[in-house]
């Protein structure tokens, strides 16, 4: 096991009961960072960052600095916060949002700062009722310290920040859909040309979008240095991350952990994190990185937590998302009820997604209730097929945004790796596990 | 529960120039409504605020409120409707006082959420979907809540309760009938105790004025500076 004493740079705060008040956040530095960046020119800030090589959180790992680099020659006229966090089983923003907003907010305003942004918008999943009473209070406290508004600090600097709340759809976390959501129309992704929200985003101006997490690291990489942040995990996944475990474990929560130097073995089974599956049971399978990843079983356990080193073998880190499953678990009523999700969530604009994904649900439980045939096997592979030809990781795009290509990666692994358990639904007319 | 029906009809399209329909919504809605428009460069993207607090009242977008917040924010009210009814969380049809939701995506599912609904379906005598005959609960299942450490999780009005078990979810439910969760668990609409309460204090043409030097400020320094340099490692 190796579990690194690798410091604590976004939840370092979560241990005290008050985490979430501007007094206890003053007490423990806050604000140091954005008074430093703002000592520093916009590109020294951003300069920081790209050499942190701080990966994007929100799912698709696209390094922050790059992003903002590509903006750095024509101005970004919006900063929009991505906090609808709704991929199943994440949920490490929900604590940052509820404890520890003034972080996000401090590290929104040195986002704006780099980006010379002056009207930010923090989209925050309506589900997130406390979180978004959180934000807001804690926005109106940093208002009225001088740290938002008007010449913040002193600095000259005058920066707006808008607290958002979502109303409840999936889709809204993919950046365009939230943009569309945004300017109070339904959740549809655009299509991508012409719509990358750095060049056509929010009401047509370029946009920049950004994960909770990864606006909560900036404080810390501000203070002490982008090289400092680079200096943890390996390869292009630096730093510590954010983990969000789930499913049979002991321990079930979410975990800073420095990238790659742990494995998934020591995220499900170390007593400091996972604790181990609980009743002395077996591991079947885990979904390393979000109901989207193909699936992994105990073989790939030694892996590290590593976005390249996942990508490697063929699923991904996503949004930091991991679901343990014991000897127990039916991998058809799990990759069912996963199927279930997408086919509700799905917004319908193409083809493949919202029929496909309609026709899997069916058929799908079509089996796990004992009613298959075994043409279905066929059947269901045939039709993710239609939705991501070839079935390849990363899948090939046929549809407007990835949330229907993601569809059959549940599917696709449960029969890969329990070809037998459908079997065993079909021929003896249920589910064994019942 | 409101049962009244539209005097004006959602679809009914509004005369340009014709004076805004009498408001349906309280003096106090309508102030923060005004607010809350007035965050936005575009008066549009207060739409969805402006629905969760028009819920605040009954729980429910009635058709009055979706014609006032058509008004408010410069669109039609099918409009309105034709975006409230994409999001789960804003209702066109009653809810019951409290909205029970259970989660059964993958985390609870493993964690036993199944069977905490079908419990809880059997308890309240509804399916989920339903609200129960005296009007105090309707019954969600709901995709994941990004609480999923506290599995099975539940909901109610938005509000985290933990995990549940069917003894507890039964405690829950005649707590809530009994009122004794009022203060921990207000009505609807996920504004209600989310006040913005100090903003820029400075008008919108000044701050683009300033955006506009910001933006050649940067201009002229990125002209300026050397290729950007590359970062990673
Ligand atoms: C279907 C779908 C759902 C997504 N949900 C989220 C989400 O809830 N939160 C998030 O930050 N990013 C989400 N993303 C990724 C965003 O589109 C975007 O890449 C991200 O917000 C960028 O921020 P980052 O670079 O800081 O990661 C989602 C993407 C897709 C396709
Ligand atoms: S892939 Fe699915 S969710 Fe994405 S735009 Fe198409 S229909 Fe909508
Ligand atoms: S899976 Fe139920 S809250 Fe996440």
């Amino acid at each position: 096991m190796s579990v690194t004493d690798a410091p604590k740079i976004v939840t370092g705060r979560i241990g005290f009961d008050d985490s979430h008040t501007l007094e206890r956040y003053l007490d423990t530095g806050g604000y140091d960072g954005l008074r430093k960046a703002l000592t520093m020119t916009p590109e020294a800030v951003a300069h920081e960052v790209d050499t942190a090589s701080l990966l994007g959180r929100g799912g698709a790992g696209f390094p922050a600095g790059r992003k903002w680099a590509m903006l750095r020659k024509n101005p970004v006229t919006y900063l929009v916060v991505n906090g609808d966090e709704s991929e199943p089983a994440t949920f490490k923003d929900h604590l940052l949002v509820e404890r520890d907003p003034h972080q996000l907010i401090e590290g929104v305003l040195i986002a704006a700062y780099a980006l010379q942004v002056s009207q930010v918008f923090i989209f925050i999943r309506g589900e997130f009722a406390l979180g978004l009473e959180r934000v807001q209070g804690a926005l109106n406290d940093a208002y009225s310290t001088g740290a938002v508004g008007r010449d913040i600090f002193g600095s000259g600097f005058s920066v707006d920040v808008v607290v958002h709340p979502g109303a409840g759809a999936y889709i809204c976390g993919e950046e365009t859909a939230l943009l569309e959501s945004l300017e109070g129309k339904r959740g549809f992704p655009r299509i991508k040309p012409p719509f990358f929200p750095a060049a056509i985003g929010l009401y047509g101006e370029p946009t920049v979008v950004n994960n909770v997490e990864t606006m909560s690291n900036l404080p810390w990489i501000v203070l002490n240095g982008g090289a400092a942040f680079a200096a943890l995990g390996e390869g292009r996944s630096t730093g510590t991350r954010l983990f969000a475990l789930a499913g049979h474990v002991n321990n079930p929560g979410v975990f800073e952990i420095e990238m790659v130097k742990t494995t998934f073995d020591d995220l499900i089974n170390a007593p400091v994190l996972g604790g181990g599956i609980p009743h002395g049971r077996g591991l079947k399978a885990f979904i390393p990185g979000g109901v989207s990843a193909p699936w992994f079983g105990p073989d790939q356990i030694d892996l590290p937590l590593g976005q390249d080193e996942v990508a490697g073998a063929g699923s991904m880190l996503g949004s930091g998302s991991v679901v343990v499953m014991d000897d127990h678990t039916c991998a058809v009523r799990a990759s069912w009820r996963i199927t279930k999700f997408f086919s509700r969530e799905s917004c319908g604009q193409c083809t493949p997604c919202r029929e496909g994904s309609g026709w899997l649900e069916k058929i799908m439980e079509r089996i796990e209730r004992g009613h298959g045939r075994e043409e279905d096997l066929d059947l269901l592979l045939d039709a993710c097929d239609n939705i991501a030809p070839g079935l390849t990781w990363p899948p090939q795009q046929t549809t407007i945004c990835v949330l229907g290509p993601s569809i059959p990666s549940s599917i696709g692994s449960a029969i890969r790796m329990f070809r037998d358990e459908f079997l065993v639904h079909i021929k003896e007319g249920g589910c064994p596990y019942e | 529960m409101s049962d009244h029906v539209s005097a004006t009809p959602v679809g009914t399209p509004r005369r340009v120039g014709a004076p805004p329909p009498p408001s349906h919504l309280s003096a106090d809605t309508l102030a923060r409504a005004r607010q809350i428009i007035a965050l936005y460069p575009e008066a549009r993207s207060a739409l969805i605020p402006l629905c969760h607090l028009a819920q605040q009242e009954e729980g429910w977008l009635t058709a009055e409120a979706m014609v006032d917040i058509a008004s408010l924010v410069g669109v039609t009210p099918t409009e309105v409707l034709g975006t409230a009814s994409f999001y789960d969380m804003l209702h066109t049809e009653p809810v019951g006082t409290y909205l029970v939701a259970v989660c059964t995506n993958i985390a609870c599912l493993l964690n036993g959420a199944g069977e905490l609904l079908e419990h809880a379906e059997t308890s309240l005598g509804v399916n989920a979907g339903g609200t129960t005959a005296d009007g105090s609960i309707t019954l969600e299942e709901a995709e994941c809540l990004a609480d999923c450490d506290r599995a099975p999780c539940v909901q109610v009005n938005h509000r985290f309760v933990g995990a549940q078990s069917p003894e507890t979810f039964d405690q829950l439910v005649t707590d809530l009938r009994a009122g004794t969760r009022s203060a921990d668990i207000p009505s609807h609409g996920t504004l209600i105790r989310v006040t913005r309460t100090t903003g820029l204090e400075a008008d919108r043409a000044q701050v683009a004025s300033e955006r506009a030097a910001m933006a050649d400020a940067q201009k002229a320094r990125s002209a300026a500076a050397e290729p950007s340099p590359k970062g990673g490692s």
